[in-house]
């Protein structure tokens, strides 16, 4: 209700606004030309401008700072001698009840003497700071509405403010993703900081044993946090993904730019890279009920023991996800390399394939490494799988066949449901965070120094 | 030809001339190998797509049906005696009729309400059959008492009569009419007893079960208790909460600092290490994106658990980028001839990019936005860790409820212990999710192909 009515008032002073400015340039206009700088529309833009702001900062601040006072002036309704007896959770209870009251819902039960007139006081208080904001808020865009229209004259540069109003905003969106930024690194900074009041950074880095402990069965002794075994298991796993993905993605990009006619281009490159469409859970639910199982009966078969979630199985299926990226990336990067080259290469007598392999390839070596190193980091980052397929076996161990736990399902498993940053058990996900960003930074931005390197060499 | 000073005899040509032809032939041998690898890597990778999806399909199909119960059901006035529903007194406040309305539907949910659903059950099966309570109960999927009970509270005048109600039968019931579970395994190793699977054989024949389309797959909300019962309408919306969050918030942000960075920001270090900044944030794992959304909006700005809310904007940071970096290469791709035309005619740098740039780069920007949404919808991993994967048997009202998404959905739904039953469900979730995010990719292509036709 209220919101309608908050949405109602912004609605009229923006037309309001709007119109004043428009029909009052208008009316600069005179027939023995008097040159008006701006059109109509930018003056009752520049109106709208001045008349919405000074109302939505009043509208912000009462949306950041009502609920408070109004919550305040409940406490004040409560009479002393009852305010004494009651402790927080009594306190809680007792405004609910009186807002429950002041809502004209009721509360069931026996209204204690001070509720019913505490609750009537309280709903005209809301009903008129309600009122009262509302017309602050009019008041000032109308006031402001006035002096914006008292500006308008032909020599006023109304396009140019609202033009610069504009740059504002967009410089302020484009803000965001700096913000976004140093959020990440502000709070996986400051939690891993916090971790590291607990566990000894060396502890954490070098420790080979993994082995939280949960903070109700022991106080003081929080279980060891040793990174190696999750390491170990990430680069295990993306070892395995890029040796599935690497070849088979290169090829078919390789295949796709130089061999394919073009309608077999025009239907495969498309089907391929459904697979990059494909959520990772879905990957992760087929690593799991098919290509888990699957392996494991092959292993027998051949009698090697294979656990149906292991690295092998999480690695090959990321690996399936793979490789559309590989291959996009690579087909841009090999198209990109200029023809002269690859024809050069023909007059000289060259097969098609003696041209990629000596020619094509070395000249597009950079790019591709690049690429590899962006799937790489994506192999690292990647969760989901990982978390359903990879089997969470936290320890150290020399083969591929058996469980494994890596950085990100760590994370997961210590930080789901947890908001209650207070112990290592929960912050160790914040220090987990920190190095894979960081490892997956150095990579990307290694990666993209490479890619861009090799886009100015053929520029 | 640098071969003259060679010797030219006839011998000495053929011998060179066999060499060449030898070379060549290996020399094709090898284009044709190399070729075959390319043509092998489309045909395995082509290969995985059609396997995940067979996979999928043939696990998913069977869970679009599923086994209901024709029951005749009677409303004993034996079992059921109890006070007539609370009527509204004069000047009772809301609060006051809400309780006494509680309190009877308390006593109402205290009944024996298991005594209807068996003796319904026992009504449908032949004259003598043997069969214990509990064993003829499993048949009926445990939500089957409160639905014939909240018709009751619809409509407390059933009282003493009957009503035809369809329930759902259970999972392991639905299961051994599938044919998933192996009809030959000892009584040991069964979920259902031999007296139950009779029955359900029995039913079967008779008509009292019956398999139709599982809508209860759409109209339901997660269910622990009754797991044939399980549907993903609370996903749905979750999903669709956090879809508008993100349309609301991602698009128009995304775009607005694409045209400020490509269009008015100065060339300068900065704008360059917010360049590299965006291509990075572009690359950084979701999970991490959940961290921040932990610690900063649930930690630091309080915001509650859960909530489609945080999904969204934990989603509306990771899409971002490759927004911005979509339309960047749109604009980047309209021709200077275009924007040299505008500004010649005297339009400011702002008309000319909101006037003439945008407009044109218009389809791109859509496609790349719709494809962004659509990576947002699959993701799990960071909604984990803002607590979406909390059990919530609701639909959220609101985008501050409690909820949880499809992917999550899918998540929640492969950790089951009845693993039997539940993998039917989760394949069928992602069927439901492929299927969105395959309709949404699709409606990118036909406004696409339809916008660019027409600038």
């Amino acid at each position: 209700m209220n919101s309608f009515i908050i949405a109602g008032l912004l609605l009229v002073l923006l037309g309001l606004a709007y119109q004043t400015g428009w029909s009052r340039s208008r009316g600069l206009v005179t027939t023995n030309g008097v040159n008006v700088h701006s059109r109509p529309q930018y003056h009752g833009s520049l109106v709208v401008i001045w008349t919405l702001l000074p109302a939505l900062i009043i509208l912000g601040l009462w949306a950041f700072f009502g609920g408070d006072i109004v919550r305040n002036y409940a406490v004040g309704q409560i009479p002393t001698d009852i305010m004494t007896s009651l402790d927080q959770g009594g306190l809680n209870n007792a405004v609910s009840r009186l807002q429950a009251i002041a809502s004209g819902y009721g509360v069931s039960g026996e209204l204690a003497p001070y509720e019913a007139e505490g609750g009537a006081a309280l709903r005209s208080f809301q009903v008129m700071t309600f009122i009262a904001v509302l017309v602050v808020a009019a008041g000032l865009g109308l006031a402001s509405m006035w002096y914006a229209r008292g500006r308008i004259a032909p020599r006023l540069r109304a396009r140019n403010e609202v033009e610069r109003f504009v740059n504002l905003v967009l410089l302020l969106c484009s803000a965001v993703a700096i913000l976004t930024t140093l959020g990440i690194v502000a709070s996986l900074v400051t939690e891993a900081f916090r971790f590291f009041t607990f566990i000894n950074p060396l502890d954490f880095f070098f420790g080979t044993v993994w082995a939280p402990k949960f903070s109700s069965t022991t106080a003081g002794d929080y279980g060891q946090y040793g990174l190696l075994p999750l390491l170990a298991g990430t680069l295990m796993v993306s070892a395995i993904a890029m040796l599935v993905a690497i070849p088979v993605g290169l090829m078919a990009a390789i295949y796709l730019s130089q061999y394919a006619p073009r309608p077999v281009r025009a239907v495969v490159k498309p089907v391929i890279e459904i697979l990059a469409g494909i959520p990772t859970i879905v990957y992760g639910f087929f690593a799991l009920v098919t290509v888990g199982p699957f392996l494991r009966d092959l292993g027998n078969s051949v009698g090697i023991g294979i656990s149906a979630t292991s690295a092998l199985t999480a690695g090959i299926v990321m690996g399936i996800m793979i490789i559309p990226f590989i291959s996009s990336l690579s087909d841009d990067i090999l198209n990109q390399v200029p023809r002269t080259l690859r024809d050069g290469a023909y007059g000289l007598g060259a097969t098609q394939s003696e041209t990629i392999r000596n020619v094509l390839l070395p000249a597009a070596l950079p790019g591709i490494v690049g690429a590899f190193l962006l799937a790489v980091s994506r192999a690292v980052g990647e969760t989901m799988i990982v978390v359903l397929a990879a089997g969470n076996s936290p320890v150290l161990r020399g083969t591929i066949l058996e469980p494994v736990s890596t950085i990100t399902v760590s994370i997961v498993n210590q930080l789901t449901g947890d908001t209650d940053f207070a112990g290592p058990q929960s912050l160790v996900g914040f220090a987990l965070g920190l190095t894979l960003f960081v490892m997956t930074l150095c990579l990307n931005v290694f990666a993209l120094f490479i890619v861009r390197r090799f886009r100015e060499q053929y520029e | 030809m640098t071969d003259t000073t060679l010797s030219n005899t006839p011998r000495a040509l053929s011998e060179r001339s066999q060499r060449v032809r030898d070379s060549l032939r290996r020399r094709h041998a090898t284009e044709a190998i190399f070729k075959g690898l390319g043509i092998g890597a489309i045909v395995v990778a082509l290969g995985f797509v059609s396997i995940l999806f067979a996979d999928v399909l043939s696990k998913g199909i069977p869970a679009f049906t599923q086994s209901n119960l024709h029951l005749s059901v009677t409303y004993d006035e034996s079992v059921i005696n109890l006070d007539p529903a609370p009527t509204r007194a004069d000047g009772q406040s809301d609060a006051d009729f809400r309780a006494a309305n509680l309190a009877w539907q308390r006593s109402v949910a205290m009944l024996n309400w298991n005594s209807v659903v068996e003796a319904s059950l026992r009504a449908a099966a032949p004259e003598g059959f043997e069969i214990d309570s509990r064993q003829i109960q499993s048949i009926a999927e445990t939500n089957a008492r409160h639905q014939i009970r909240d018709i009751f509270v619809a409509n407390p005048g059933l009282l003493g009569q009957t009503v035809e109600v369809d329930v759902l039968a259970s999972a392991n019931a639905d299961n051994w009419i599938k044919g998933n579970i192996d009809r030959e395994l000892g009584d040991s190793q069964q979920q259902l007893s031999a007296p139950a699977r009779a029955l359900i054989d029995t039913f079967e024949e008779n008509g009292t079960i019956s398999s139709g389309f599982a809508w209860t797959l759409f109209s339901n909300v997660d269910s622990r208790a009754a797991p044939a019962a399980a549907g993903l309408a609370g996903a749905f919306m979750g999903s669709l909460y956090m879809m508008l969050v993100v349309i609301i918030l991602a698009v128009p942000i995304g775009v607005a600092s694409a045209i400020y960075l490509e269009e008015f920001a100065p060339k300068s270090r900065l704008t360059d290490l917010i360049e590299v900044n965006i291509n990075n944030l572009a690359a950084v794992p979701s999970i991490v994106f959940g961290l921040l959304g932990a610690a900063v909006f649930i930690n630091y700005l309080h915001l509650p658990l859960s909530a489609p809310l945080v999904g969204g904007l934990v989603l509306t940071l990771m899409t971002l980028p490759t927004i911005i970096i979509a339309t960047r290469g749109a604009l980047q791709g309209v021709s200077p001839a275009l924007r040299q035309a505008a500004l010649g005619m005297g339009a400011s740098k702002t008309q000319m990019v909101f006037h003439h740039v945008l407009p044109v780069t218009f389809p791109s920007i859509l496609t790349a936005t719709i494809i962004g949404v659509a990576q947002a919808m699959g993701e799990t991993a960071p909604l984990l860790l803002i607590g979406m994967n909390a059990f919530v048997a609701s639909v959220p009202a609101t985008p501050l409820d409690q909820a949880t998404a499809l992917p999550v959905q899918i998540y929640l739904w492969q950790g089951n212990e009845n693993r039997n039953f539940f993998e039917a469900r989760t394949s069928a979730a992602i069927m439901v999710l492929l299927g969105f995010m395959i309709l949404l990719n699709a409606i990118a292509i036909y406004l696409r192909t339809r916008l660019e036709k027409r600038a």
